[in-house]
């Protein structure tokens, strides 16, 4: 019983996230509010409909120790963790290379990454340590 | 026996097929390429979560595997567009 309420309500919760993100890549004026809603919200409801697939697997094994569905949970655990491990990471690399190919951000006043870089601090040279060879040298002068 | 939960993933199959028409539209409107390559990105997350549905749909955990290839293979493509559109050698 508590099972099947868990898997409607993140069916439900799956499809208004997707639904949600592609309304918001339709919507939004600028390529990384786009990729803001496009990446994050489908992410985020992939997690809930394969998780309500790890449950519809999950359930006769856990209440009648029936290990058919096993397979399907483990198998959708794991395209899960592929979908979170890859997915964030074409994000970025996605906005990374929007902002090198010169698309601005419509309605951003100060754009930090393109503000000249200062220049780095100059390090004083540190002082070369003594090792036991100069300071043997530096006796043999003395003597 | 596994309930099957067969209308209910089948309604939401066909939300997530709207999901991915309206991605499509952004598609073909996106003024530029990188827009292109976001509604690419959204069609494919898509896809694989789609592709797992059905799996469980028809009882087929083949169609589960196919989806951890698609997802590893569509996370390759992405980032090879990105390097081109960046201006790196390929």
């Amino acid at each position: 019983m508590w099972f099947t309420i868990l898997i409607y309500v993140f069916l439900v919760i799956g499809v208004f996230f997707n639904l949600l993100g592609s309304f918001g890549l339709l919507r939004f004026p600028d390529v990384y509010t786009r990729l803001h809603a496009g990446t994050k919200c489908t992410t985020f409801g992939s997690i809930f409909l394969i998780g309500a697939v790890f449950l519809i697997g999950l359930k006769p094994w856990l209440l009648q120790g029936d290990a058919d569905g096993s397979v399907l949970a483990l198998h959708a655990a794991i395209a899960l963790a592929a979908i979170l491990l890859t997915n964030p990471t074409g994000a970025h690399a996605i906005a990374r290379a929007a902002h090198k190919s010169g698309v601005k951000p419509v309605q951003a006043v100060i754009d930090v990454l393109d503000a000249p870089k200062k220049k780095p601090a100059t390090k004083k040279k540190t002082p070369k340590k003594t090792t036991a060879k100069t300071t043997i040298k530096k006796k043999k002068e003395e003597a | 026996m596994m309930e099957l939960f067969s209308t209910e993933i089948l309604i939401t199959l066909l939300f997530l097929s709207l999901s991915i028409f309206i991605a499509i539209i952004r598609i073909i409107l996106g003024p530029t390429a990188p827009d292109r390559v976001v509604g690419l990105d959204t069609v494919n997350t898509v896809v694989i979560s789609s592709m797992v549905l059905f799996g469980a749909f028809t009882q087929q955990i083949i169609f589960i595997d196919v989806a951890i290839v698609y997802a590893l293979l569509s996370f390759i493509s992405t980032l090879f567009i990105a390097k081109y559109l960046q201006g790196g050698e390929l």
